[in-house]
Formats: structure tokens, sequence, C-alpha cells
């Protein structure tokens, strides 16, 4: 089992670049799900004022 | 935001998911080991089907950047930059994995031959094309210059590919097409080929997705604050 660090190595890397990678995305679906409620809280409010 | 329920329906989610376990099995329990450089060939597995992603994902940028430029329309330009984004991350894992493999089978981690240095030319004219995004004043206009970026960077695409025919490097040529692999080998490589291409279309249409909703927020939010 002659150089099993590397191998162990390669594939450790692309399982972390791919998972944080959709970490990311996941992030960045929740920041624009906030955005959404902000603006949806603004419509709401506006409609009742007028 | 319906995006994960839309890739369920069409099935990708399941598929991806069982493709990536029947790789993982078939490189780590099914295929047998190389006889010259050992065990760690496995890397092989990932190492090549992630560079063809990323030489596809620049492939679709390409085609992505040539219809927003003709049609304007930003659902094009969110296509071609999450297909840009999806192929840096699977160029970084080649440029990440490629000196792993080639440190114990060469006993160097890096050298400036054609394959590697064109490699590494390609990553940064796509970090060029998100980075110039970034940094553009309004969204149209950093659309516009990427486009060009992105169709101007794919000339270097190819170049990648036919560079260890073309000059005598130290990484291998391309030994898919000329039989030198074995049948379990060979199946393998293309059960890694498809699992990694299936994961580029999921991160590709979610990020693409997020994009376009992005954009779409932007303009709701400046009509209802106008």
């Amino acid at each position: 089992m002659e150089n099993l660090g590397y191998l162990f190595a390669a594939y450790t890397v692309i399982w972390a670049i791919v998972f944080g990678y959709i970490l990311f995305m996941q992030r960045n679906q929740r920041r624009l799900q906030r955005q959404i409620n902000l603006l949806q809280e603004s419509i709401d409010k506006t409609e009742n004022d007028g | 935001m319906n995006i994960k329920r839309s890739l369920r329906n069409n099935g990708l989610l399941e598929l991806g998911f069982v493709l990536m376990i029947a790789a993982l099995y078939m490189v780590f329990l099914y295929v047998p080991t190389e006889k010259h450089t050992g065990i760690v060939q496995r890397i092989f597995y990932f190492h090549v089907p992630v560079a063809w992603v990323s030489f596809l994902a620049f492939f679709v940028t390409f085609i992505f950047s040539i219809l927003y430029l003709s049609k304007r329309e930003m659902k094009w330009d969110a296509i071609a930059c999450a297909s840009a984004e999806a192929g840096v991350i699977f160029t970084t894992l080649v440029l990440i994995t490629g000196p792993i493999w080639g440190k114990p089978v060469w006993g160097i981690w890096w050298t400036w031959d054609a394959r590697l240095t064109t490699s590494l030319v390609l990553w940064l004219i796509y970090v060029a094309y998100l980075l110039v995004r970034g940094f553009a004043t309004e969204p149209a206009r950093g659309a516009r210059f990427s486009a060009v970026v992105g169709i101007v960077g794919f000339i270097d695409v190819p170049l990648v590919f036919l560079t260890v025919n073309l000059w005598r490097t130290q990484h291998p040529t391309t030994i898919i097409f000329e039989g030198g692999l074995t049948t379990p080998m060979l199946v393998t490589l293309l059960v890694c080929i498809a699992a990694f291409t299936v994961l580029y279309v999921l991160l590709t249409i979610q990020s693409a997705n997020l994009k376009s909703l992005d954009t779409a927020l932007k303009r709701l939010k400046s009509m209802h604050t106008g």
C-alpha cells in the first residue's frame, strides 16, 4: 500500500472543494431567501399603509 | 425557492448520487491496481474526469457568452457565469490532484511543461473572468466584459488538450483513445466521467438559478424603492 497517503490526499481535496462550493451556494441561497422575505415585508407594509 | 425540487423532479440528484457511489465502488474495489505506478494511479479516475468536465464547462461558457452578446439577455449570462464558476472549481481540482499524483510518479510536484503551464493559464483566464464581473460598476457592463473574456479565453482549451501531442511534455499523452486502458479501467473511467458530468450539470443549474434570482430580486428592489 505504498503512496496511500497521496491517494487519500487527492480524494480528500476533491470532496472538500466540491462540498465547499455546495456550502457556498447554500449560503447564497439563504442570503437570497432573506432578501425575498425583507422585500415581501416591505411590499406588505406599503400595501397596508396605502 | 424550488431549485432542489426541480432538480429532484428531473431525477438528476438521484442519478448523480447513484453514479458517484458506483464511481467510488469501481475506483476502490472493482478496478485492478495498475502494475507500474501502483495504487496512486487511482487518482487518474477522478483527475481525468474533472479535466474533461472543466473543458465542457468552459465550452458552455463560450457558447452562452456568444448568446449573451448577441441577445443581451441576462439569463444567458447567468448560465455562462455559473458554468465558468464550475469550470474554475474543476480546474482547481485538476491543478491540485495533478501534482499529488505527479510527486510519487515523477518525483516532482510541478514542472513548467506545456500541458501544466497551459492548464494554469486556463485557470487564470477564468479566474479573471469572475474577477471582471466583481469589479464592474454595473451588472450589464460586467456581463459584457466577462463574455468577451469567456469567448477569447476559450482558445486555451483546445491548446491544453493538444499540448501533449504537439510538444514533448512530462505529462503522459492521451492513452484513452489509443487503447492504452484495459476494459475494467476504461469502464471505470467512463462511469467516473458520467458521474462528474452530472455533478457539473447539477452545480451549474443550481448556480445559474441563484444568479437569475439575484438579478430579478435586484430589479424588484430597485422598482419597489424607486
